[in-house]
């Protein structure tokens, strides 16, 4: 590309990150408080520690927003804002430290507004310029390991642990664990259930309209009922044959707890399913059903060999709909009894205490956000698969 | 079709009686309230909880198709092209957030009360909305545009005039995702002490008192489904007007 394009172009959405992010550098950047409970004061970005401390993750911050700005170069763009999370996270431990240098016992600090907003503007700089970029699904991949990887040394190698949602963690470990494999068990366990139930009933709409005119709206009608609402709803229900049959008693159904919970989110990933099963099905080309047909394919045979595989990313489309809302949906359980990181949630909400909070959403976000990504992924390798192969 | 309205409105029957008189149903009830423990819930009115869960609803989800909407227009013009890309992104994006946790992370910004859960909901119903405006302004058929311009219309009544017509049953879909997921987001508001029908729910869990849940429950899911229903009808009204 010629300098003169590349000296016009200033990346309009760069511009804005640009200015976005150095209003929210006059935002206090953490707080320190005296105690879990109490709010803090807010501590400006230079001030987090001495300033030969401060002074290298404050440029690199400024450095990456600016190099946000080269319109032509995508590759720069995001070297930038990795460079501008890089400060920021050096910013935030070395803060940390600082802070709680001679500030009492009970004392934490936490990031603050400030932070959290340089973070959003610097991710959605990533975010802009992958979208120029368009990896392939590999790639994606590549990076998503990459970025989980380097997420993971962070959290392990004790760089973060001054920061009060670690201090709260540090003394949950064991619990925490126990919420994350039951907030899993929960969304994959309820995903892999409505799979079971709904590919066959998708199957069976897709051959019968009649069936189809009937389900569908229920199923849609199922959908927007809201959560706590579905939740609470399902405590009668299955309180009811928790106490008359003693069988289903003995495999741990009850009122409260997993049970209600897991039934709930199995309900609400009906409608994906099987709207997708058959839209999927629906999908097959005239065309390629007829030469199925002519080469004298059983119906078995055209739907395992013809219409499943061509309409195999419509159908993960919709698993990917079930999956995001299910670890989404999943913290309700919190509330009722379920466990999952909504224990968490739930729990900072009733003590107002925020780092307990940050303890039960950010790995929910987190994780939705994997699931995501994850299955975009898969879905572009399905919609590949037709294509390549002869 | 005929059985759809009878449905309907005994739906809607139940509703209001359930609002409105929830005396009558004591002995339904009854059973599941623990022994002695209050049956029908009296810390406050049904009615003006329902009030301000719809009043939060309707507030949090005007704003947002109003900021949607513009934000639509503004990044399908040639000037905001180059935020196309991006704005496809956050929606993506944005929309694998559970609500729970927006709301949750709106705490501590905001603090407790009506604030968090409006801006919540705001944030949240910005996006259904903004992705099917965004989709429906950029795919019109480029013949209408052209015609519409062939006979001299500035580009402010092209907009007005032509575009948003034509997009305005994808962009009334989207506002009915929205509403909806605004209504069992304010639903969950009552754990940071918004006033909404949540309250209902949560005080029956923290009281182990089944009747509360059912009843609260059946009240939010009644509003959520009629209202889902009614803005389907004037969906499919619109498009059958379009499509004539």
């Amino acid at each position: 590309m010629s300098i003169r394009t590349a000296g016009r172009g200033l990346s309009p959405p760069g511009l804005l990150f640009a200015m976005l992010g150095a209003a929210a550098l006059a935002l206090p950047f953490m707080t320190l408080s005296p105690n879990r409970i109490v709010s803090g004061q807010g501590v400006a970005a230079w001030a987090v520690a001495a300033p030969g401390i401060a002074l290298p993750g404050l440029a690199a911050v400024l450095a990456g927003l600016v190099l946000g700005l080269a319109a032509a170069y995508p590759k720069l763009r995001l070297a930038g804002a990795l460079a501008g999370l890089a400060g920021l996270l050096w910013l935030l431990s070395q803060g940390a430290a600082a802070l709680l240098d001679g500030a009492g016992e009970y004392a934490r600090v936490s990031p603050a507004a400030g932070f959290w907003c340089l973070g959003l503007v610097l991710m959605l700089q990533v975010a802009d310029a992958m979208a120029t970029l368009r990896p392939g699904p590999g790639l994606r991949a590549l990076l998503l390991a990459a970025f989980l990887a380097v997420l993971a040394a962070i959290l392990w190698s004790g760089l973060l642990s001054d920061l009060s949602v670690m201090v709260e963690y540090a003394s949950r470990a064991r619990a925490f664990r126990d919420a994350t494999l039951r907030h899993l068990g929960l969304a994959f366990g309820s995903l892999a259930a409505a799979g079971v139930i709904g590919f066959p009933l998708g199957i069976l709409c897709h051959r019968q309209a009649t069936l189809r005119g009937a389900t569908l709206p229920v199923l849609s009608f199922l959908q927007t009922i809201p959560s706590l609402a579905m939740f609470g709803l399902m405590i009668p229900i299955l309180g009811w044959v928790g106490a008359t049959f003693p069988a289903a008693r003995a495999v741990g159904i009850a009122g409260i707890g997993f049970a209600p919970a897991f039934l709930a989110l199995v309900l609400y990933s009906l409608l994906p399913v099987v709207a997708n099963t058959v839209a999927g099905l629906a999908s097959t080309p005239p065309a390629a059903l007829e030469a199925a047909r002519g080469m004298g394919m059983t119906a078995g045979q055209r739907l395992w060999q013809v219409e499943l595989p061509l309409g195999l990313p419509v159908i993960l489309a919709g698993l990917r709909i079930v999956l995001v809302q299910n670890v989404g949906l999943a913290v309700i359980a919190g509330l009722i009894g379920g466990g999952g990181y909504g224990t968490f949630v739930f729990q900072g909400l009733n003590q107002t205490a925020t780092d307990l909070i940050l303890l039960g959403a950010l790995p929910t976000v987190l994780l939705a956000l994997v699931a995501a990504i994850v299955m975009d992924i898969l879905v572009e390798l399905a919609r590949r698969t037709p294509e390549t192969t002869p | 079709m005929k059985w759809g309205a009878i449905l309907r409105l005994v739906l809607v029957l139940l509703l209001l009686a359930l609002v409105l008189r929830p005396g009558w149903f004591t002995p339904v009830f009854a059973p599941l309230a623990p022994a002695g423990g209050p049956v029908i819930y009296q810390r406050s009115s049904l009615l003006s909880l329902s009030l301000s869960h719809l009043g939060l609803v309707a507030a949090a989800s005007g704003a947002a198709t109003l900021i949607a909407v513009t934000l639509a227009v503004l990044v399908t013009r040639p000037a905001g092209t180059a935020f196309r890309p991006l704005s496809r992104t956050i929606t993506n994006m944005g929309q694998t957030f559970p609500p729970v946790a927006v709301l949750a992370l709106a705490v501590p910004a905001l603090g407790f009360g009506a604030g968090p859960t409006l801006v919540a909901l705001f944030l949240y119903g910005l996006l259904p909305i903004f992705e099917n405006a965004m989709t429906a302004l950029s795919t019109l058929p480029p013949a209408t545009i052209e015609a519409a311009r062939g006979i001299g219309l500035n580009r402010w009544q092209r907009l007005t005039r032509v575009e948003l017509p034509l997009a305005f049953p994808v962009i009334l879909a989207g506002i009915r995702l929205s509403v909806v997921i605004a209504l069992g987001t304010a639903t969950i508001g009552s754990t940071v002490a918004a006033r909404t029908l949540g309250e209902v729910i949560i005080a029956g869990l923290l009281t182990n008192n089944t009747a509360f849940v059912l009843q609260g429950g059946l009240i939010v899911g009644l509003f959520a489904v009629l209202i889902y229903d009614a803005l389907s009808q004037l969906e499919s009204r619109v498009s059958r007007r379009l499509g004539r």
